[in-house]
């Protein structure tokens, strides 16, 4: 029997950051500099991994993880996770980091003289339920200052990583918050095209937010199709 | 073409994200001692040919017998016939740049269409600090015979192609060293 090849996931069109985005100064030596080889999607690119390891009690909280709470405004941040053909993903791994409500990262690398705060480590994870919802409770993090140029500050955001269904489909990227005014000085948030980065910004939740307890915002994250018709040859 | 949702924009990992991806076995694509391991290591270089000590690299492969326990695997999702056997490493590099995964060596895949069979290979993810979307590459195994017909290998410039190739270090052993820049810039792919 000969296997015919699948249905590929869609190319993304102006969505992504180009890798060497001289505003950003890190990827000077590590943008690759050759294009990449554009090749059709096999089985190993059309699989890929369905497990979510182990979920601890507290990894959907971040304001538990400690004996104390830690300080800072506390917020839950909820969506759902999509492909492009407007079908939820479920039972998939996300994975978030961030900073502390001063800005800091519970990491040996992050030095700079805002506090450290002992109730707060700053890692979660969650799976998305049968139609793509995902939820988790944090408190919001500061923005921070970094050495990409002179007074260089990153807006508040929380890293978040997804596997989706297939290999191609894998995606890292941040959440932001509504009307930062540090948007327009921020070469990472800039890199993304016009009319792509707004899809990083997380939109302020007020039938979610829980009276005497919590703000909320909400964020969904779109992953990539597949298309409608078997795999064609590429051509550039 | 039916209406389309717009894609989420990637971004990069920055230089923390051991506090959101480090998974203590993450590099355990089988369990230790599991019959005919082996370990592939590398260093992740920039382009000054400086060791990168924020990176992370991922692995995704086909188990012994070439198959997938995923439904899109068109034979059927199977388990594998390796216990413990996740199909899924991770490993952050560390303060010297290396990377290393303990697992075994895939099966090759079926021929597609009029495509040749693949040769052994792991689909890698490599993400970074300046890295504003994650680079995609392949390790496939030095010495194995279905590499010189593989159609994946075979659309690289036949000069860059040993970029691709794991050279075998040890008995059980495979070295793997990814260029992001450089005179030995490792072949990255767009799928
Ligand atoms: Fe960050």
């Amino acid at each position: 029997m000969t296997l015919a090849h699948p249905r590929p996931y869609r190319q993304p069109r102006d969505t992504h950051p180009p890798l060497d985005f001289a505003g950003y100064k890190s990827t000077g030596l590590r943008a690759p500099t050759q294009r990449p080889i554009l090749v059709p999607q096999r089985l190993t690119e059309v699989t890929g991994p369905l497990l979510v390891g182990e979920i601890g009690p507290n990894d959907h909280d971040l304001t538990r993880q400690h004996e104390g709470e830690p300080l800072g405004q506390r917020i839950t941040v909820s969506g759902r996770v999509l492909d492009s053909d407007g079908r939820p993903v479920p039972d998939t791994l996300v994975e978030v980091w961030q900073a502390n409500a001063a800005g800091r990262y519970a990491h040996a690398r992050d030095t700079w003289p805002a506090p450290l705060d002992p109730n707060f480590s700053g890692g979660g994870r969650v799976v998305t339920n049968s139609k793509g919802e995902y939820s988790f409770t944090t408190i919001k993090p500061g923005a921070y200052p970094w050495g990409n140029h002179h007074n260089a500050w990153r807006p508040a955001h929380i890293h978040f990583s997804l596997f989706g269904r297939a290999f191609t489909q894998r995606l890292v990227t941040q959440m932001y918050f509504p009307e930062d005014p540090l948007f327009a000085f921020d070469p990472i948030y800039r890199s993304a095209p016009e009319g792509a980065r707004e899809r990083m910004i997380s939109a302020f939740d007020m039938d979610a937010t829980q009276p005497e307890w919590a703000l909320a915002y909400r964020w969904d994250i779109v992953l990539r199709g597949r298309e409608q018709t078997p795999f064609e040859e590429p051509h550039e | 073409m039916s209406e389309q949702l717009p894609l989420t924009p990637s971004q990069t990992v920055g230089p923390y994200l051991r506090l959101g991806l480090d998974w203590p076995k993450g590099a355990e694509v089988v369990p230790p001692g599991t019959p005919g391991e082996v370990v592939i290591s590398g260093i992740l270089y920039d382009g000054a040919g400086v060791p990168v000590t924020d990176g992370l690299i991922e692995t995704w492969q086909a188990d012994p017998d070439g198959r997938f326990a995923h439904p899109d695997d068109p034979r059927g999702a199977v388990e594998p016939t390796v216990p413990g056997f996740l199909g899924f490493g991770r490993s952050c590099t560390d303060e010297t740049g290396r990377w290393s995964i303990r697992t075994v060596l895939p099966g090759a895949l079926p021929a597609l269409d009029d495509d040749a069979e693949e040769a052994p290979h792991l689909d890698v993810s490599v993400f970074a600090r300046g890295l504003l979307d994650r680079v995609v590459t392949r390790i496939y195994f030095a010495g194995q015979p279905g590499n010189d017909t593989d159609p994946l290998l075979a659309a690289v410039p036949a000069e860059r192609r040993a970029t691709l190739v794991a050279e075998k270090v040890g008995e059980a052993e495979y070295r793997f060293d990814v260029h992001l820049q450089g005179d030995r810039e490792t072949v990255f792919l767009q799928v």
